[in-house]
């Protein structure tokens, strides 16, 4: 099929200046079980193409699932049509920029092999995890496990020259508890309740992501939130581990840095960000142990890739070395904008799509914190008085990105030095602009973690992408922290 | 489509084997976007797109594929294909208990046979509208369709043109008018009058902005604010399901521990809503499902699956249990009373990010956004800087209510996950004695 939509749309007629085809195939597939029962089996098939057409100095696209040569060219009308309508009504006048014609091919970890996907087998092990949670427990009141596949292959492909051809394979396994007792409950999961361990790569990523076991250890994890002590409320040392520091990352990083945000394309909906186009290179974002990379080529994690959706190759940048930021996540249109704008700043390959029925906008992708020095062991060492605090269940963030609350699962005090007991409904809230500069440990590559989300939600049409984080544990200084309702 | 739609349902049932079922839930549209920056286009686009749900049952056993449709004759074996994979797949699972499908066929249709204009012709009136304003938003306009069949013949169609546009007027900075608005006719003048008044309204957000302090204030929360903070309860609030599992922040409502003020009313009301009167599995919706009564628990929405598996009666509720067509009931105080009702303190246009700081507690947090201003003796004195708000829904919505409005406002989702949503709202604005302000 590839092969024969590059043909029909280089058979096309077009009188555009530009115009790029991406056909996308997703094929998926989740099984889940839920208090012992098998929830429906859910497959899924996804089949499209996106147009995008510079024309004029304006831009338009159109997508389709109606891949003969006729609705292609149908397609490619409509995009030209909105190109010629807008043109001189653009934010940008798109005939200054010369979009990449790259050529080349990428295949994720496990996408040149077929998956080992036995359902049965799958299914039985799905169930026995649920099982072990379970465990006869009266106060074990929900349990679940489940485990998704997905398989995506696309061809970007540019009217005079130029195709690049992808493929990745991802797997995301989760489970998840709840206690209840005494009209209180707590839920504890594998990973987080929405995807956090989420991967590239083959079957391999059930072991991996820990999922073998699991039903017991995050059972007794929920039974022990449930007699825990609420987490204290008070200024104090925080210890965040990869779990929440990847949702740390994306909410206090990543989005401040999409150029797209910081051009204002995102003020209605996703929000702006308190990052403006004059502090690259130069703001100091972080303390001086905070390095914070663009890495599309860390290959199991989620949002590896080999070129953007806008056809740019993709390399690792440091977007924020030694604490001082660098670079935005700004792709080819938006660093364009930029430079209009009198700022050259540069930026990444992180012109990003959902998928074939959505266009492409500046994203996260894989977005790193790198690993320090400091073992875990010192790492609590060096706290006299905080709460260790992991997995991500609650986020909220202002529209500039700077006023954050979030909470998580799990929490153990920290005193003198040493681990103590859990605590429940652990909570913090902080700054971003001044947050990052109080990181005053970094962990070392044995602390570090891959984690992601398979729904980052940004974008007017909305689109939900896939991101990658990986994170040492990090500690901060003289946090605001609390816990839940007394 | 709905002829296409008819066209596959019929060849399903043509190929279907001996104690085979399947049911079909079609989702399909064909949207222009157009999405506008500094009273300029961004990006303009079209996106045709139609979603298949295949829901293949032997017995009781099922399995379900999720299919985009090319929209013609390459759907035929496409869909030949995919049913011999469910059937390959049908041997790998296991009879599911709680499989219910409805076994009462009953067919409806309804068609608005609205026209737009060229979705062209409503950017030049957007661009000439906003000229000289800094405007920023998204236009989505077009046909949306929505079907269901099964093997049993049941067939039900929903078909709306519609546009809505989803804008904001910035001043400077975070500063600005929001403002929404959707329908099935489009009219120029009514565009012009909408922006001409947020226009207006800038030179209030252009006033010197006020920061507030941590603490206790009284507050008036807009339709729409009030909308985001019930959006909350739709996290598992009103699903029968999480109830029983005992992850619904409305748990201690339902269980009787704690209330809303009386003046709290809240219905499911499918009849007055923009989203479809029929489900995934063939059920009618009932026109409306009473949720909170005078304050108290008075019901759930409850699905198929989860009538099967606890044994109870279902009312049409979709696979996650959450409103589409949320209504509630207004209050006794008229709009333009608001201000001096609220003496001092903040009036909220809009609240954003909203998450649960204690989810069992019905503890929420959330920020100001857009255009909160800060209110004395009954007159807005300045915009505010944004606040992070750290309260109980139970408290806000309860001890806290001081009064709702008598004028409540219809708010058509703009959200476009996946497919344009056809979920509303309608409600009344919300003054409360004191909101926790906490960043």
């Amino acid at each position: 099929m590839f092969d024969t939509m590059e043909q029909r749309f280089r058979a096309l007629k077009t009188r555009a200046d530009f115009c790029a085809l991406r056909y996308v195939e997703e094929d998926g597939e989740t099984l889940a079980v839920r208090q012992g029962v098998a929830e429906p089996l859910r497959r899924r098939l996804d089949r499209g193409a996106m147009i995008t057409v510079l024309h004029k100095g304006g831009y338009g696209y159109a997508a389709t699932a109606d891949c003969s040569s006729a609705g292609l060219q149908a397609a490619l009308d409509r995009a030209t049509a909105w190109a010629e309508a807008t043109a001189g009504h653009a934010v940008y006048d798109y005939s200054q920029i010369r979009l990449p014609k790259p050529e080349g091919r990428y295949l994720g970890p496990g996408a040149e092999q077929a998956l080992d996907w036995n359902r049965k087998a799958l299914l039985d092990l799905l169930l026995d995890e649920s099982a072990a949670a379970k465990a006869g427990d009266e106060r074990i009141v929900d349990w679940s496990a489940e485990l998704s596949r997905l398989a995506v292959r696309q061809r970007y492909v540019t009217m005079g020259g130029g195709a690049v051809e992808q493929a990745f394979q991802m797997l995301i396994p989760g489970l998840s508890v709840t206690a209840f007792a005494d009209g209180e409950s707590q839920t504890r999961s594998l990973g987080g309740q929405y995807g956090g361990i989420c991967r590239q790569g083959g079957m391999e990523i059930v072991s991996e992501a820990g999922l073998l076991g699991a039903g017991r250890r995050v059972a007794d994890e929920a039974l022990e939130l449930l007699a825990a002590p609420n987490c204290p409320s008070g200024t104090m040392d925080l210890l965040l581990m990869p779990e929440q520091m990847m949702l740390q990352i994306h909410e206090s990083i990543g989005h401040p840095l999409e150029l797209d945000r910081i051009l204002g394309d995102e003020r209605n909906y996703a929000g702006t960000s308190f990052v403006t186009l004059d502090m690259f290179g130069h703001y100091q974002y972080g303390s001086p142990l905070l390095n914070v990379t663009y890495d599309p080529r860390q290959r199991n994690e989620f949002a590896a890739y080999g070129w953007d959706d806008d056809g740019a190759v993709a390399d690792k940048v440091w977007l924020i070395a030694d604490g001082v930021l660098q670079k935005p996540l700004g792709g080819e249109i938006s660093q364009a904008r930029a430079r209009a704008a009198g700022f050259d700043i540069g930026g990444v390959a992180n012109s990003r799509a959902c998928n074939w029925n959505r266009p492409p906008i500046d994203r996260m992708a894989n977005l790193n914190i790198e690993p320090g020095d400091k073992r875990m062991d010192e790492l609590v060492a060096g706290i006299e008085r905080g709460v260790l605090m992991n997995t991500n269940v609650s986020w909220s963030i202002d529209d500039s990105r700077n006023k954050f609350q979030f909470s998580c699962e799990y929490g153990r005090l920290i005193e003198n030095g040493e681990l103590k007991g859990v605590v429940k409904n652990p909570g913090y809230r902080g700054i971003s602009a001044t947050f990052w500069r109080s990181l005053k440990a970094v962990g070392n590559a044995a602390t570090f973690d891959v984690m992601g989300t398979p729904n980052c939600g940004k974008g007017e049409p909305n689109q939900a992408v896939r991101v990658g984080h990986a994170s040492p544990a990090c500690v901060f200084a003289d946090v605001d922290v609390f816990g839940g309702e007394a | 489509m709905r002829a296409h739609f008819s066209r596959l349902a019929e060849h399903l049932r043509s190929q279907l084997q001996a104690g085979e079922a399947f049911t079909l839930w079609l989702s399909a549209e064909r949207t222009d976007f157009v999405r506008f920056n500094h009273g300029k286009v961004r990006q303009a686009g079209q996106v045709a797109q139609s979603y298949l749900d295949i829901k293949l049952a032997q017995g009781e056993k099922h399995v379900s594929q999720n299919l985009s449709l090319a929209g013609n004759d390459d759907d035929l074996p496409l869909i030949d294909r995919i049913l011999i994979e469910l059937r390959a797949a049908l041997q790998d699972v296991a009879d599911d208990p709680y499989m219910l499908l409805n076994a009462a066929p009953q067919s409806s249709e309804r068609l608005d046979a609205t026209v737009l204009p060229p979705s062209e012709t409503m950017v030049e009136d957007i661009l000439a509208a906003a000229a000289g304003v800094d405007l920023v938003g998204i236009l989505a306009a077009g046909p949306v369709q929505y079907g269901f069949a099964n093997s049993q013949g049941q067939l039900n169609w929903q078909e709306t043109v519609s546009w809505n546009f989803d804008w904001s007027l910035y001043a400077h900075g975070d500063k600005a008018v929001k403002r929404g608005s959707a329908g099935k006719a489009w009219s120029s003048e009514q565009l012009r009058t909408e922006i001409a008044e947020a226009r207006e309204q800038l030179a209030l957000l252009k006033r010197p902005v006020k920061t507030l302090a941590p603490g206790s204030y009284r507050a008036y929360f807009t339709p729409a604010a009030l909308a985001e903070l019930l959006s909350m309860l739709n996290w598992g609030g009103y699903s029968e399901k999480q109830l029983r599992a005992k992850r619904s922040p409305l748990l201690k409502l339902a269980d009787g521990e704690l209330s809303f003020s009386s003046m709290l009313t809240v219905t499911e009301d499918t009849l007055q809503g923009l989203a479809p009167a029929f489900q995934a599995e063939g059920f009618i919706k009932p026109d409306s499902v009473p949720l909170i009564s005078a304050g108290k628990y008075a019901g759930s929405l409850v699905s198929p699956r989860t009538a099967k598996e606890y044994g109870i009666a279902g009312n049409g509720a979709g696979t996650w249990e959450s409103s589409e067509s949320l209504d509630v009931a207004a209050g006794s105080l008229p709009h333009q009373d608001v201000l001096k009702a609220l003496g001092t303190g903040l009036y909220v246009s809009n609240l954003w990010y909203l998450n649960f700081s204690d989810r069992m507690a019905g503890r929420v947090t959330g920020m100001t956004r857009f255009a909160t201003f800060w209110v004395e003796n009954g007159e807005i004195v300045a915009p505010l800087n944004v606040m992070r708000f750290d309260d109980s829904l139970y408290r806000l919505l309860g001890s806290e209510l001081e009064a709702l409005t008598v004028e409540r406002e219809l708010l058509a989702d703009p959200g476009s996950y996946g497919a344009r949503s056809s979920a509303s709202a309608r409600l009344p604005g919300a003054l409360v004695r004191a909101v926790n302000l906490v960043l």
